[in-house]
């Protein structure tokens, strides 16, 4: 008997020694860690959007947590553990089979391309595995009053009705447009660097995409891709009816290039394309881009898909920043 | 002591035998049924990757099986397996009886109701915080914690009163296994001290240690009684075996903030966990060096022992996905395989080729003994071989793909592009882990066989059934 206790005893001794030490401890721990400047508790709606992301699993394939690494700058700043204060349960995740989200209200802020996604991931990224979460909304007659229905693409719109978010739906595009990074203090205008930052770096340059053509022209690529092409699509054609065409779009080839310019840095609502209004709104990126960022969006948009328009300088940009503040 | 364990013959009287018996059998048919059920929904969410609007709607969407997937093979399948083979191996290796059947059947009712429960509950998206392998709500997993008391309690009651002088090395590792499952299931379900990063830095620790600290000695539990079983020799080092106990003990519960290199978790946490991984190797080289060099000169007769077989690619999952494990959580190797795919492969080698492989080799191994039926040859060799083949491809196809879908994104490509790389070997994948499951749908006819069906007799003497030799 004794023998049994040495070893069963003593070893679950042990093992309950190192359980408090490196589990709950630690846990103790970092469960006191404040918030950083700017990280702020979730509001109901969120809150309820957030329990909308971990009934359904998001998390097996969205991490939040953003990597001090080069490769992860284009989702944000590397997490700070001020980040986590109010993040109760921990999302960070294990696997990035998608995107991750940690910064994703201020890449992606449009709530329209985040229904249509929700609704069918692949009416706006053809490629993507995503399931359709199409349970969280309603197809209806008509919109009740006060309600704007989603516009839908038509091959991935229901054939009759229209389609409609739940409250569920809602709290989950509410929680999503709030996982936003707090600007860390002093590192201002770090994450608009971020998505071209690895062509920039000498060293880096070597082994960048291939695709990389000249410095600045494969800058304005990778920015359209992670900034833009969500809503106008990689070959600048948008989704008919619900976000306009870069392609042969008037402003773009205007070779006055400040309302292309101002429109990236205030958004726009009730675009007119081509005598088509689209009603989604598009958001500002002001604040988000750099005016050399915006220059090379610009200069991308403007020699891709047979525009032909005027380049713009960062210098340009600088300008039509100052004239509207 | 260890001639308790060659010993190819029963000394217990038959109403003793005949309670082993039937609570293996039944933990047996009952741990087949979830590897059957979790194998199929992992089939369906890898036709996921391939078709994501197969099977719409919320309860079979890929955020909800996942959890399914791998909570069933955790605590339906590999659980309920390994325990119902640890009581086997308590009772033989100390010549007595089950302490308490009841117990035995409880801890069963209890394993199996938190599975059930579990599974419904993920499915109608209770989930608790996407805490991997912790999803279950509370109230779920206190029932699994129910389970693991009363399978303790039993297990430290059969050989308490044992009729062997030492208490084999088998239950060393299956009495501390249980015991200190315990701790972390208290450890994971105390709401009280885990917020934001603090619950990261528990998730850390219980998600290595529930798969460390329970699959992994009871796994090894198996090794160290059904080797020597079937090669009726002891034990290669009986002092080594001691050796990796402790040294298993002491490493592994620190390594578990490997999950998080590069967050947010304190720099020192992560590269303590690193050291520890490294240090890992001792108890893993060791412990399979013990294996190995128990089947020493007998390599060749293996071909002719599937059980034995079935080990000795359950010692190299060991070996391989322990060594791995180690390499994995390098800094350099992490940045290009964290978040990927890899990982998954990682994952299953370690869960399939070692645990997995384990339970089936000490599953052919015991159960004719207990039962006197056999299962056929042809049903063997397919089980066998379409698990192993089907593993490869698996295995292979994700840590390539893995590594690619790392390398991507270390070129800055656009996000979207690691997705299109990866569909050729999702297929891949998908084709293993269909053959995966296909050997485990022959598997369960052999468990039948073995247990209720009409099996091949081991012996002539039919009963009471003799201890003959496996092979």
């Amino acid at each position: 008997m004794n023998k049994l206790i040495l070893i069963a005893g003593g070893s679950t001794l042990v093992y309950a020694v190192l359980a408090m030490l490196m589990g709950v401890l630690p846990g103790i721990e970092l469960s006191n860690i404040p918030p950083g400047p700017g990280v702020n508790p979730l509001t109901a709606l969120e809150a309820q959007g957030r329990a909308v992301y971990v009934a359904n699993g998001c998390s097996y394939c969205h991490t939040q947590q953003v990597r001090p690494l080069q490769q992860d700058k284009v989702f944000g700043r590397p997490s700070a553990p001020g980040d986590f204060t109010y993040q109760t349960p921990e999302l960070l995740g294990s696997e990035r089979t998608g995107p991750d989200l940690t910064n994703v209200g201020n890449r992606q802020s449009s709530v329209v391309w985040h229904y249509i996604h929700l609704y069918n991931p692949r009416a706006v990224v053809p490629q993507s595995i995503m399931p359709a979460f199409d349970w969280l909304f309603q197809v209806v007659d008509s919109a009740p009053p006060g309600v704007t229905p989603i516009t839908v693409p038509k091959a991935y719109a229901p054939t009759h009705g229209v389609v409609v978010p739940t409250r569920d739906a809602h709290a989950l595009v509410a929680y999503l447009l709030a996982l936003k990074q707090a600007p860390l203090p002093g590192s201002a205008g770090e994450s608009t660097e971020a998505i071209s930052g690895e062509s920039r770096t000498g060293a880096q340059a070597s082994t960048a995409a291939p695709s990389a053509g000249s410095g600045e022209a494969a800058k304005g690529h990778a920015l359209f891709t992670a900034t833009c092409a969500a809503c106008h699509q990689a070959t600048g054609e948008g989704l008919p009816g619900v976000f306009p065409p870069l392609k042969g779009n008037l402003a773009v080839n205007d070779a006055d290039p400040s309302h292309h310019i101002h429109v990236i840095l205030h958004g726009l609502q009730g675009a007119n394309v081509g005598g088509n209004v689209y009603s989604s709104p598009m958001p500002p990126f002001g604040a988000t881009l750099s005016d050399a960022d915006v220059a090379n969006i610009i200069n991308y948009e403007r020699s891709s898909w047979g525009n032909h328009g005027a380049p713009v300088t960062a210098a340009q940009v600088s300008a039509e920043r100052a004239k509207s503040n | 002591m260890q001639t308790s364990v060659t010993a190819q013959r029963s000394t217990l009287p038959r109403r003793d035998e005949q309670t082993l018996r039937s609570v293996l059998c039944a933990y047996m048919m009952s741990a087949t049924f979830w590897l059957l059920f979790a194998t199929a929904v992992g089939v369906l969410m890898a036709y996921k990757f391939g078709a994501p609007d197969f099977w719409p709607g919320p309860w079979l969407t890929f955020g909800r099986l996942r959890p399914i997937h791998t909570n069933d093979t955790f605590y339906g399948w590999a659980s309920v397996a390994l325990v119902g083979l640890a009581y086997q191996v308590a009772a033989r290796s100390s010549r007595t009886r089950l302490y308490s059947a009841k117990l035995a059947w409880a801890g069963l009712v209890l394993f199996n109701l938190a599975a059930v429960a579990g599974t419904i509950a993920l499915a109608l998206g209770f989930n608790d915080g996407n805490l991997e392998y912790r999803e279950w709500p509370w109230p779920i997993r206190l029932i699994f914690l129910g389970a693991l008391v009363v399978t303790a309690w039993n297990l430290i009651g059969t050989v308490a009163r044992r009729n062997t002088e030492d208490i084999y090395l088998s239950n060393w590792y299956t009495i501390g296994g249980v015991l200190w499952t315990c701790i972390i299931a208290v450890v994971a379900i105390l709401p009280w001290y885990q917020y934001g990063l603090g619950q990261v830095s528990v998730s850390g620790f219980y998600m290595h240690n529930a798969v460390g600290m329970w699959f992994t000695p009871l796994a090894l539990g198996i090794f160290y009684y059904a080797l020597p079983k079937l090669l009726s020799r002891p034990i290669y080092s009986y002092a080594l075996g001691v050796f990796a106990f402790w040294t298993n003990l002491v490493f592994y519960p620190i390594i578990g903030a490997h999950h998080f290199l590069f967050s947010p978790l304190p720099w020192f946490l992560q590269t303590t966990a690193i050291v520890f991984s490294v240090a890992m190797l001792v108890p893993v080289w060791g412990g399979s060096a013990n294996f190995l060099l128990t089947m020493r000169g007998r390599f060749h007769g293996m071909a002719h022992s599937y059980p034995l077989m079935f080990i000795f690619v359950g010692v190299i999952g060991y070996l391989v996905g322990s060594t791995q494990g180690t390499f994995e959580a390098f800094r350099s190797l992490q940045e290009v395989w964290h978040f990927t795919n890899f990982t998954v492969g990682h994952s299953h080698l370690t869960m399939y080729g070692f645990v997995t492989f384990a339970i089936w080799g000490g599953i052919y191994a015991l159960l004719p003994l207990a039962t006197g039926k056999r299962p056929s040859e042809l049903g063997l060799t397919l089980h066998f071989w379409m698990a192993l083949v089907g593993s490869f491809i698996y295995i292979i196809s994700l840590s390539v793909g893995g590594t690619i879908q790392g390398r991507d994104w270390i070129h800055g490509l656009p996000f979207i592009q690691s997705v299109a790389d990866m569909q050729s070997y999702w297929i891949w994948r998908g084709v293993g882990g269909s053959l995966m499951l296909l050997s485990h749908v022959v598997f369960a006819w052999n468990v039948w066989r073995m247990t209720y069906g009409v099996g091949a007799s081991t012996s002539q003497d039919a009963a009471p059934p003799t201890e003959g030799a496996a092979a």
